[in-house]
């Protein structure tokens, strides 16, 4: 340009924007060293200790996705594959089939498949499964426990705060190193 | 068979007492043929490192792009087109988590306790568009943040608030704040995250309350300029500290101004700053009194708000679940309810003395009674600096951006008739050189 115009000097309130800036840049340095130090490039996901998971169906109703990011997962070596199974069969079955009215499962998500007599494998067709944790009573009551709630993590969202940790009353939601995202079962632990 | 079964389920009920808790294994798993392959349970895997690395580095990019294209290049397309690109990647793909806004709690929670472990990811998401308004203004605001594009672009029929409407209710955003912070530091409830009203629009699930609050604030949003970012974000709250400071703003040509107020018609969310000329300020004496009684009322207001927050200790505590479940299990004990709820069951259950409970109770609400004091102290400090803020006189003869309020989405730019003469000589510098002609009649 040809005619530039002068540079003013800084005003009054040029220097103290400028002051606050710095005081500002001060604050936010401080806030990420601190922070930094109490911060770790892990990720943590969400996930049940199914050790300390009280079945109070919560999980179905509580989480932001509908349906739940909690199923129910069955870990097979610990399963007795028993003909009578607790968590497939409502207590007082009119009789011993797979119809849907002796079922435990509200939405029928149990696959029941017969292997050598008296044994019968049982399957969670997950796209089906609500985590209502009926079933998981029914396991954990009076069978080995091998049916249990976990966080499915092709599911789930991650939330800051989990929806259902809040409303969970046995204190079962926990965070888990996202590398190593759930906390199975194993025939080994001591309850 | 029915006849049977029962047995079965009585005879099991009847031993179950004399074996100890859950995961006990009551039928061994049978010993299969060789030939049988059994199952394994899937476990699909969380999302990758590299992802949330990703989300960080389309942040920095996006709000590099953001500070050009509103700072630099002033176009409001240019901001319009990034604003629907970040509704859609920190919005529906990212399915709104994690949020700068929310991402004030876990900073929060992880300044107070040391025992959480706040991700990198949040802390970045945290930190970046704070320093970037720190230069730049509120460029974050604009079109990077999801929640700020979707209501900029559901804006149709702008209705102006009233300003009395508007200094009432600028306050909330920073009692949001004061008691999300307050919730997340006591590691009660992340209150900012649960009372979101788009996440659940980007996950295209949730509660019924959770989107009925996001359509109410879509429908609103309609005729009130954002809504949410105006009178509820605790981090614009925040934003809006720092921006005052901004190196560089929102500016439109300031020596320019022919006082046409085009730009403050346009402006969908009141923050243009109308020019006070001196000959319209109030006699020097009042003004003095009003400041002498306004700074006394400052202490007194924030005194009074401590003590109003101390008051609000023990029903505020209850929001955390070890005092929630304290007293319950003192009310079940001193026999006030009959009805055990699922978590005193699971306490009870755990074999835990009531007395930890109580003692972890009581550590509880003492950080609750510091806190709920210095929340309303906060909150009584927050209405005395309004008030004076609004009763001091802003020296200014020109319309322009407030830098606090504005959210640099560029509408003004296209309005203002210095602005589209400005661009247009640019364009046209080429073909015929203009020197600017300053219209400042003093000079």
């Amino acid at each position: 340009m040809s005619n530039p115009i002068p540079k003013p000097e800084p005003s009054r309130r040029q220097f103290f924007n400028g002051t606050m800036r710095g005081a500002f840049l001060f604050l936010l340095g401080a806030a990420t060293t601190l922070l930094f130090r109490r911060s770790q490039p892990k990720r943590l996901v969400w996930q049940i200790d199914p050790y300390k998971c009280v079945c109070c169906t919560r999980c179905a109703t509580e989480c932001v996705m509908l349906p739940s990011a909690v199923k129910c997962v069955q870990v097979y070596p610990m399963c007795g594959y028993c003909k009578l199974c607790t968590g497939y069969f409502d207590p007082e079955p009119i009789s011993l089939d797979t119809g849907a009215e002796n079922q435990l499962c509200p939405t029928g998500a149990i696959k029941r498949r017969a292997l050598e007599d008296p044994y019968y494998e049982y399957n969670i067709a997950e796209e089906l499964c609500i985590g209502c944790a009926k079933c998981v009573k029914g396991c954990v009551l009076f069978g080995n426990g091998s049916f249990f709630l976990q966080v499915r993590h092709d599911r789930c969202v991650n939330c800051d705060e989990c929806a259902i940790a809040i409303a969970c009353p046995g204190q079962a939601f926990q965070r888990v190193p996202a590398d190593k995202p759930y906390l199975f079962k194993n025939r080994e632990h001591q309850a | 068979m029915r006849q049977v079964t029962r047995v079965c389920l009585h005879l099991t009920l009847l031993i179950l007492p004399f074996v100890t808790a859950f995961g006990v294994e009551r039928f061994p798993p049978p010993e299969f043929d060789p030939g049988y392959k059994m199952p394994v349970t899937t476990m699909p895997a969380a999302r990758a490192l590299w992802q949330s690395y990703l989300d960080v580095a389309v942040l920095v990019a996006a709000l590099s792009l953001a500070s050009y294209l509103v700072l630099k290049k002033r176009s409001r397309d240019g901001v319009l087109a990034l604003s629907v690109f970040s509704l859609f990647y920190f919005g529906f793909y990212q399915q709104g988590c994690v949020c700068s806004i929310g991402s004030v709690q876990d900073v929060a929670l992880a300044l107070f306790n040391s025992s959480y472990v706040v991700p990198l990811t949040t802390v970045a998401f945290f930190l970046l568009p704070l320093v970037f308004t720190l230069f730049f203004g509120r460029t974050f605001c604009s079109s990077v943040c999801p929640m700020g594009a979707m209501q900029d672009l559901v804006l149709l029929k702008p209705v102006k608030v009233q300003p009395w409407l508007e200094h009432a209710l600028g306050v909330l955003p920073f009692v949001y704040l004061g008691a999300g912070i307050l919730f997340a530091a006591t590691g009660s409830a992340f209150i900012i995250c649960e009372y979101d009203p788009f996440v659940a629009l980007y996950r295209r699930t949730g509660s019924f309350g959770m989107l009925a609050l996001g359509a109410a604030f879509l429908v609103v949003g309609i005729f009130i300029g954002r809504p949410y970012c105006r009178f509820l974000c605790p981090y614009g709250a925040l934003l809006s500290l720092v921006s005052r400071y901004a190196k560089w703003n929102v500016t439109l040509s300031p020596t320019d101004c022919i006082h046409c107020q085009i730009c403050d018609t346009a402006c969908p969310y009141g923050a243009i700053a109308d020019p006070m000329l001196k000959d319209a300020h109030p006699d020097p004496r009042k003004l003095a009194l009003r400041r002498i009684t306004l700074l006394a009322l400052l202490p007194l207001l924030v005194v009074l708000g401590g003590w109003l927050g101390g008051r609000l200790s023990v029903p505020f505590s209850r929001m955390h679940a070890t005092v929630g479940l304290a007293e319950q299990v003192a009310a079940e004990d001193a026999g006030k309810v009959k009805e055990p709820t699922d978590a005193s069951k699971a306490f009870r259950q755990t074999g835990q003395p009531v007395e930890e409970l109580y003692a972890e109770a009581l550590r509880v609400r003492g950080r609750f009674v510091v806190g709920t004091v210095l929340f309303g102290a906060f909150v009584g400090l927050v209405f005395g600096v309004t008030l004076i803020s609004i009763s001091e006189p802003h020296e200014r003869n020109v319309y322009d951006p407030d830098p606090a309020d504005c959210v640099s989405c560029g509408r003004c730019y296209v309005y203002c008739p210095k602005e589209i003469v400005r661009v247009k000589r640019i364009q046209s510098r080429n073909v015929i050189p203009l020197t600017p002609v300053r219209n400042n009649p003093k000079s």
